[in-house]
């Protein structure tokens, strides 16, 4: 396993507020990794800063592969560097078949005119059933991704994301909202899922942490409290303090 | 799954079908190959329709399809008919111009024709210079380009300035006013060298074409106007029904998300706001031909939000839509502005329709919000669409 992602030392404010608060991070390929926390902890910003959405004061992002800087970076071009991100919320084309919501994700040149002139190849059409099959909507097709559910819109973005062929995914709170059935399918999927690639997954639900069963990073206040397997860290005083103390 | 444009775009064979019916109609019905039945100034307004149709199918594009609401088309649509009626009005002021000097013992020299045209042509704001932007002017190819060529850079430049600092929504539909705007005072001014208040006049005449009359020119410019909406449609469905297609829409609907795929989001707008700028500047060079003048006030900011509510009226988001909605409105609008409806007496008051039309149309507006959020074509899915699931 070799570092694909190293944070260092970032910090950034937003009206004086310390959102992240001199973080260090890394993770490998392949790894699967829960960052958790209480709210304001700073989990969406981490992503943020990482994708590119939020530019810090100060620190180093680092993407191992190509020994680059991430913070000059555009995010539709950190986006082709290999890292995707799913949000909270689920966005997909809603007015778009899922099938067209894959197409459009699929790993090809990203450019206006390569669009304009792209035709649909037998390997583009292997690979969205491919994908539609590992989220479980190989029946869905063809149907408007707005009637979808909410589950089955989650697992459609993490196809999505899939389909572009990332090293690294960045996952928000993908059980929110999922029945226990969906919970443990998710579960089951992103850990297939980090067999092959670097899998960072934000949640607030510990019953799903713990089945997610990975190395867990409590972040509290912009930094990183403690990091270790979920036993380690629940044991944390620190950790009890911020979860239940106050 | 396999996408091509007539599946994809079912509109497209019925909506060509019904143009060349239209064409042919109207040719049938002319008075320079037909029965005569129609006069040339309604031939005229037939043409004309046809180009704010063109005008709208590009507005379409950006806003139904890409989200993106200009209340700054007209801008375009007018340059193109100011680059095309500086070459008109220069080459038939020149041909006057040399016809009036035959016949001296001398010949004229070119400078003298060039001369004597200037002072013709601008003498009105008092110059008798050609300005700068009047060089391509004597070049009827040159001024077919830059047809497309000026309001494509106008929107290139603008929107490169505008969606680089992520600049949406409501602010951007302010600034593309703003654009249009400060296009029209710029041009009301008299030493800004397109004439001021006074526009181009005279551009019915077409150089090279003095012994043929109006009737003919007139069916002719309506042929050109149906062929260029015609492929303008096809270009547009193909453009849409596309993985581009899919993109702008994405863009429209979440823009987060189109960016977090890796595309460079700013440019797909800049692409599909630059065509639609240059398919409206087509759009203009083919309609002030058939109006016969231009000057500052078409370009007026409340041009392009008219623009705006025939698209929103027709629907948005489906080509054909913004067609209808452009050839209903702006057709009732002729109708109701030109004293052709009669008005009515109500005993205490008369509604006459030249103020009222307006009123009308801001009702008309304010039910389709509210009834047919979708547009008037919104309803061809109660009928068509019915097995979509």
């Amino acid at each position: 396993m070799s570092t694909l992602l190293e944070v260092n030392g970032v910090s950034v404010s937003f009206d004086g507020f310390r959102a992240i608060n001199n973080l260090s991070f890394a993770i490998g390929l392949p790894e699967l990794r829960a960052v958790i926390g209480p709210n304001g902890a700073g989990k969406t910003t981490f992503m943020d800063i990482v994708t590119g959405k939020t530019k810090p004061d100060e620190g180093i992002v680092r993407w191992a592969e190509s020994a680059q800087s991430l913070l000059s970076m555009t995010e539709a071009k950190i986006a082709r560097a290999g890292i995707g991100r799913k949000f909270q919320r689920p966005t997909v084309f809603e007015d778009q078949t899922v099938w067209d919501n894959l197409r459009v994700a699929l790993s090809k040149p990203r450019g206006p005119f390569a669009a304009m002139f792209d035709r649909v190849t037998p390997e583009d059409r292997k690979r969205i059933d491919e994908i539609a099959g590992e989220i479980g909507l190989s029946g869905h097709l063809s149907r408007m991704a707005g009637i979808l559910s909410h589950g089955q819109k989650q697992w459609l973005e993490i196809g999505m994301l899939l389909a572009q062929d990332p090293k690294l995914l960045l996952v928000d709170e993908p059980a929110a909202g999922m029945t226990t059935e969906e919970r443990n399918h998710t579960a089951d999927l992103l850990k297939r899922l980090a067999k092959s690639h670097a899998v960072v997954v934000v949640e607030h639900d510990m019953d799903f942490v713990r089945r997610l069963d990975c190395r867990v990073t409590v972040l509290h206040e912009g930094s990183v409290l403690s990091e270790g397997s979920l036993d380690h860290v629940m044991a944390d005083e620190r950790v009890i303090e911020v979860y239940l103390g106050r | 799954m396999g996408e091509t444009i007539f599946t994809r775009n079912r509109s497209v064979p019925i909506f060509i079908g019904a143009l060349a019916l239209l064409a042919i109609g109207v040719t049938i019905l002319s008075e320079a190959y037909g029965t005569g039945a129609l006069s040339v100034s309604f031939t005229k307004v037939l043409g004309m329709t046809l180009c704010l149709c063109l005008a709208a199918l590009a507005m379409d594009l950006v806003w139904g399809y890409c989200g993106i609401l200009s209340l700054g088309h007209f801008a375009f649509f007018g340059l193109g008919g100011y680059v095309i009626g500086m070459w008109l009005m220069t080459a038939r002021t020149e041909a006057v111009i040399r016809a009036n000097l035959e016949g001296r013992p001398l010949p004229p020299t070119e400078v003298e024709v060039s001369e004597a045209t200037a002072l013709q042509i601008f003498s009105v704001v008092g110059a008798e210079d050609w300005p700068w932007m009047w060089a391509a002017s004597d070049n009827l190819a040159l001024s077919l380009v830059l047809i497309l060529l000026v309001p494509g850079a106008l929107a290139l430049v603008f929107g490169w300035l505008a969606f680089r600092s992520r600049v949406t929504g409501v602010y951007l539909s302010i600034l593309t006013q703003a654009m249009t705007l400060a296009l029209s005072l710029y041009l009301f001014q008299n030493d800004t060298g397109l004439r001021g208040n006074n526009g181009l006049s005279g551009l019915q005449n077409i150089p090279g074409a003095e012994g043929i009359g109006q009737d003919r020119i007139s069916i002719w410019f309506f042929w050109a106007s149906a062929l260029a909406l015609g492929l303008a449609y096809l270009g547009a469905a193909w453009l849409v029904s596309g993985k581009f297609g899919n993109i702008v829409r994405g863009v429209r609907d979440d823009e987060l998300r189109v960016r977090f795929l890796g595309y460079p989001v700013e440019v797909y707008k800049l692409v599909i706001f630059t065509l639609s700028a240059m398919i409206c500047g087509v759009a203009g060079a083919l309609y002030y031909p058939q109006a016969g003048i231009i000057n500052p006030d078409e370009i007026a900011p409340i041009a392009s939000i008219y623009l705006a509510v025939w698209v929103a009226i027709g629907g948005r988001g489906r080509l054909y839509g913004a067609v209808l909605g452009a050839a209903l409105v702006s057709l009732l609008s002729t109708y109701f502005t030109s004293g052709r409806a009669p008005d009515v007496e109500l005993g205490f008051y008369r509604i006459e329709w030249v103020d009222w039309w307006p009123v009308l149309l801001g009702l008309g507006f304010v039910l389709v919000t509210l009834f047919a959020p979708k547009g008037l074509a919104g309803l061809v899915d109660f009928v068509v669409r019915k097995d979509r699931t």
